[in-house]
């Protein structure tokens, strides 16, 4: 005891000290949420084989490996399951430097809720690593740990240094190769420290809001979409102070990292490290199930690939050419194919004329004549009888699929599930032996979908033993609804509605390839997309000066049709400002106004002032009550009122000119009546001294080689050019 | 036994590279092993046996790719025996000097056993094997021990009260035996670079591909004899261990060129010799070596330039190899060649009907076959390939080759 609080109170300040507490890890064995449903209903997720080793292997063989010493193993669902394939499994034995410690609770919801309940048993002692179960590295993390350390020494309030890697989302479905989503990530390039994290980014929308601030406070940042969360964090102790202090915070990144980063709690900094080479990801979905488990066969998780990693008591597979993986014991028929990428278990027996390609096939399994395996996941002693079709299906342990059965893509077939002869179960359905949790509860948990929705067995499941299931249900199955039963002799198990998603998002998520329509949809909508983006990009930009940071700000200026459009809705918005100034707002304010939306639409000096002419003229036709004569008195008085706004925006000749050309414009186009009068208008303009004698003689000769057309109104003018030219003098005694 | 899962885990977890490091490593653990093996009173060569075997099936099979562990528990069982049987021989022998012998055993027991071992040792070399040329050659002085132990067989009663003495008296010379073991393989360095200058004459052209401890060593061992030479070095992708040989090469003062591996056709016309290391030398001369290695003896048959393979003799394996290519090779990450990350977006996305089409492929070894290799250098002095499997049987014992499974259960 002494000796831990030396530990804990050197660990402040003695760089030495610190160096020498023992580095710890907290593995949460549990991910809170439902995507593995209904499978981690019976079995915890971090049990669950990937290529035939657990999860669990995969993540503690990684810890094992960089060195650290302690392990806390949070268990939360099947709590039970997980110690006793601990204490089983060689992990269980004492290896020098290396233990694991299990910590239990059954109250937890959450990931705060966990972080919060081993803050409570005080063992953390330094800089410890949190990460889930579910996660496969075989990254270093020597370099990470004397950087997070080393910022440590220099800025006590690092609380976090996150892991992630690069990968490009899916320019069609937004959504990256392991099927999560999108996340945009504002980065310090110097100090990689991470500045903003939005993890449901749609790059779609093309605009991004962030806090003015962000930019203020920052000389530069990266905006990048292309980053993977790899979910593993060196954290400090702090980081379990935060979650006891924020007893809401639920969501490792949506409360705690936005949290950190928005709310600014206490000045903490996270920073972010990038892994280029090595390999890291965590099975989040089904998607990432089974892009992981073939990165896996690929060897991109080197060492941890099946040919070395193998803890089981059975023969272990050994790698063949062209990707194959197969055990010593396997009795395949001579006319069996086994195309590239494939793993088969020990004691696994296949028949006549069956092909298997890109799947994985578990241990003790038993596969008939003239079976079709394409892309499957197929765990433990499982019955395949002749002639049955499997694609992109998981089919988990003691499942029989009898005679003739076909599974369609997406299918999940959890623990002892039985399909009847012939029966096509549907692409994307979940079946289980246990029913589908109540309505009520789904609700529940579609509302917090996968932040908090918690403890995977609610007591009365757990408390139904999967052997109690078969022989109490299996009869009373026929009465009540099962699909499979309808058409098949002796098919058992529910088909679960898919609650959380709908029907239609089922396959961004599903072990299936995303369908081939599907994508086609996505091209087409792209498409569409970049038709309207103009549209788009005025829709994102708000009035009132908030920061709008374009993902691609460059093409602001470039396309004619989006600068027009600008520009008009500039006009638009002048003439409402106008319009309140009419209404009594104070000149002051509305120069303020007018300017500030000039900044924000990025418009030219000219162009506002013609905006502001416009504006004038605009409401002298509503005061005219369109007569001609009250016209011409309406324009003269509404020039006389806003005369000092006129001036302010109307400051130098190019101005000037801007502005006839705007009037000239304004009486070919919109407002026809102005046409009879626009001599009189122009000298009223000159009389208020609204535009120089400059402006309209530079205004005469621009027009001079324009054509017929063009010229009408120089003409109408043409005595009061004359005029102009004449008697300059008078003009100068006028003033 | 706790050293042993450790060993076993880090074996399996790829975390000892090289074949010295390994070879080295597991002639002190099972040391350790035969020093913790308690001795019963009969049969106890049966029960070191038994021990060795069963730890280094398990060893084996952690990293079957690694035979350097197969050799040296092949070797630990090989001088196991060789002790066994000169040990009884010596007991009787060693009644002539009782006297001296007892007291060895109380109060002496580092000198005694070092010379029993040593010298029945080579004598038990004679008589166990059938003689080739080189056991012939170099024995040739010392036939003296196994006609003296025959002629000492009237005093078993002696011996009999002797037991506990010859129970540690086994141990003892089995782990003097297994010292000697590790000084030799901690010595091959040396051994075969003091043959540098044989080889390597003056103003010649030397390639090399990768990086070897033992190609540098005899590299090395030339320059101090003042040999001036040009050493090319072919850089070795995927992981260009070559760069670092070149560097280290150069810190010796000797001419280094580093070429890139697909340059080595083009090169190999003015180079005199190839001088490459391995990672194993199989029973029937052929050679597993890193990547590349193919393509460079392919290359220097071509334009008739000798290949060289230098290897301490802890890489000499007694196994035959059948289809190397795959089973005594080792496929690692891909990572070596491409990132991961600027690669995963061409990867898969669920798209392509499911299966990824980029696929990449990082074999760790190649398999040089014997008809290439002009020339070994182990040791113990330079070798035809054809002439290997006597050189093994110098070092293994015919019984021990395959390490069985039922050993374990009887244990």
């Amino acid at each position: 005891m002494a000796q831990k609080k030396g530990g804990k109170t050197a660990a402040s300040d003695d760089p030495e000290e610190l160096a020498r507490t023992p580095l710890q890890a907290v593995l949460l064995a549990d991910t809170f949420n439902l995507k593995f449903r209904p499978i981690t209903l019976e079995r915890p997720k971090v049990l669950l084989p990937l290529v035939n080793t657990p999860m669990i292997d995969y993540t503690l063989a990684w810890l094992e490996s960089v060195g650290v010493e302690e392990v806390f193993l949070f268990c939360c669902a099947h709590a039970e399951q997980v110690k006793e394939y601990i204490g089983n499994s060689h992990w269980g034995q004492s290896h020098a430097g290396f233990s694991i410690t299990t910590i239990e609770s059954n109250f937890s919801m959450s990931a705060g809720d966990a972080l919060r309940f081993i803050e409570g048993k005080n063992v953390i002692r330094g800089d410890f690593i949190l990460i889930t179960g579910d996660t496969i590295s075989n990254m270093s993390l020597t370099e990470a740990l004397q950087a997070h350390k080393d910022r440590r020494k220099k800025d006590p309030d690092t609380v976090m240094t996150m892991f992630v890697k690069r990968s490009k989302p899916m320019p069609l479905t937004h959504q990256t190769r392991l099927g999560n989503d999108e996340i945009m990530m504002a980065i310090d390039p110097e100090t990689k420290q991470l500045l903003y994290y939005e993890d449901r980014f749609d790059s779609s929308k093309r605009a991004v809001t962030l806090d003015k601030s962000l930019l203020a406070d920052n000389a530069s940042l990266y905006l990048r979409t292309d980053l993977e969360d790899c979910c593993i964090d060196i954290c400090s102790p702090e980081v379990l102070t935060i979650f006891l202090d924020n007893f809401d915070y639920q969501h490792l990144r949506r409360h705690f990292v936005k949290g950190l980063l928005h709310d600014d709690i206490m000045g903490k900094k996270i920073y972010t490290h990038e892994i280029d080479s090595s390999y890291t990801a965590r099975v989040d979905n089904y998607r990432s199930y089974d892009t992981i488990s073939k990165d896996i066969i690929q060897r991109w998780s080197f060492p941890l690939v099946p040919d070395v990693l193998y803890a089981g008591n059975r023969a272990q597979m050994r790698l063949q050419r062209e990707g194959i993986y197969k055990a010593p014991d396997v009795t395949l028929s001579p006319s069996v194919r086994i195309g590239a990428f494939t793993a088969i278990g020990s004691g696994t027996i296949i028949g006549e004329n069956s092909s298997v390609s890109n799947s994985v096939i578990g241990e003790l399994c038993t596969i008939g004549r003239n079976v079709s395996i394409d892309g499957c996941y197929i765990w433990d002693s499982v019955t395949i009888e002749d002639g049955c079709r499997l694609s992109h299906s998981i089919v988990c342990d003691g499942v029989h699929l009898h005679t003739g059965a076909t599974l369609e893509p997406g299918v999940i077939l959890s623990f002892k599930v039985e399909v009847g002869q012939n029966i096509t179960v549907p692409a994307y359905s979940k079946v289980s032996l246990l029913p589908q949790p109540s309505k009520q509860d789904s609700d529940e948990e579609l509302e917090y979908a996968d932040t908090n929705s918690g403890v995977i067995d609610s007591p009365s499941i757990a408390s139904i033993s999967p052997a109690n299931i078969e022989h109490d249900h299996v009869s009373s199955f026929d009465t009540e609804q099962s699909v499979l039963l309808e058409g098949g002799l002796s098919g058992v198990g529910y088909i679960w509605t898919s609650c959380e998603t709908g029907n239609e998002e089922e396959w961004r998520y599903s072990v299936a390839p995303i369908p081939v329509e599907k994508l086609k949809e996505f091209y087409a909508k792209m498409f569409d997309e970049d038709e309207s983006s103009s549209d788009g990009e005025q829709t994102g930009i708000t009035h009132s000066g908030e920061l709008i940071s374009e993902s691609k700000s460059t093409d602001f200026d470039d396309s004619d049709g989006e600068y027009k459009g600008d520009v008009s809705k500039f006009e638009k918005e002048v003439e409402e400002t106008f319009e309140r100034a009419l209404g009594g707002v104070a000149e002051e304010n509305v120069q303020l106004e007018i300017n500030s939306l000039r900044m924000s639409f990025n418009v030219t000096h000219a162009e506002c002032a013609g905006a502001v002419f416009q504006s004038v003229i605009k409401s002298a036709i509503i005061a005219s009550n369109s007569s001609k004569s009250n016209l011409l008195k309406a324009t003269i008085d509404a020039i006389e009122r806003s005369k000092g706004l006129l001036s302010y925006f109307i400051t130098n000749v190019d101005e000037e000119i801007e502005v006839i050309l705007k009037f000239e414009e304004m009486c070919m186009e919109i407002t026809r009546e102005f046409a009879p009068i626009f001599s009189s208008v122009l000298h009223q303009l000159y009389d208020k001294e609204v535009i120089t004698e400059d402006a309209i003689l530079k205004w005469e000769s621009e027009k001079a080689d324009a054509d017929e057309s063009d010229k009408v109104f120089v003409k109408q003018s043409e005595a009061f050019l004359k005029w102009l030219k004449e008697a300059p003098e008078e003009d100068d005694e006028d003033e | 036994m706790p050293d042993v899962s450790d060993f076993i885990l880090k074996l399996q977890r790829r975390r000892i590279e090289g074949s010295h490091a390994t070879a080295r490593q597991t002639a002190e653990l099972l040391r350790s092993v035969v020093s913790q093996t308690r001795m019963p009173y009969t049969n106890q060569a049966a029960a070191l046996l038994d021990a060795v075997r069963a730890v280094g099936e398990q060893l084996i099979a952690a990293n079957p790719v690694e035979l350097a562990v197969g050799n040296i528990v092949r070797r630990v069982l090989h001088i196991i025996r060789e002790e066994d049987l000169s040990s009884s021989a010596v007991s009787f022998e060693g009644l002539m000097i009782s006297e001296k012998s007892d007291d060895e055993d109380d109060a002496d027991h580092k000198g005694g056993p070092v010379l029993s071992a040593a010298a029945v040792a080579a004598a038990a070399r004679s008589t166990l094997r059938p003689r080739s040329l080189q056991t012939l050659l170099e024995d040739g002085p010392l036939p003296a021990a196994p006609s003296k132990s025959s002629s000492a067989g009237d005093s078993e009663g002696k011996s009999k009260s002797d037991k506990s003495a010859v129970g540690k008296r086994l141990k003892h010379s089995v782990i003097e035996a297994i010292n000697l073991l590790i000084e030799e393989i901690d010595d091959c360095y040396e051994d075969i670079s003091e043959q540098a200058v044989e080889h390597i004459h003056q103003n010649e052209v030397i390639l090399t591909l990768g990086r070897s401890k033992t190609v540098k060593e005899f590299l090395y061992a030339a320059k101090q004899k003042n040999r001036s030479f040009r050493v090319f070095v072919a850089e070795g992708a995927p992981r260009y261990q070559g760069h670092v040989l070149a560097k280290e090469l150069i810190q010796k003062g000797l001419e280094t060129t580093v070429i890139t591996d697909s340059a080595i056709f083009a090169m190999i016309s003015r180079v005199n010799m190839v001088i490459v290391g391995a990672h194993a030398i199989m029973a029937n001369g052929g050679v597993i070596a890193p990547v590349g290695m193919n393509m460079l003896a392919l290359a220097a048959q071509r334009h008739a330039v000798p290949f060289v393979v230098v290897a301490g003799s802890h890489k000499l394996c007694p196994l035959y190899p059948h289809n190397p290519e795959v089973l005594l090779n080792e496929l690692k990450s891909p990572s070596d060649l491409i990132d991961f990350g600027e690669f995963s977006d061409c990867m898969d996305f669920g798209a392509h009907g499911g299966a990824p089409l980029m696929h990449v492929v990082n074999p760790t070894f190649d398999y040089v076959p014997p008809n290439l290799v002009s020339l070994f250098i182990t040791d113990t002095g330079g070798h035809n390939a054809a002439h290997m499997y006597k050189l093994i049987a110098d070092y293994y014992s015919a019984d021990y080759l395959v390490i069985k499974r039922k050993s374990t259960s009887s244990n």
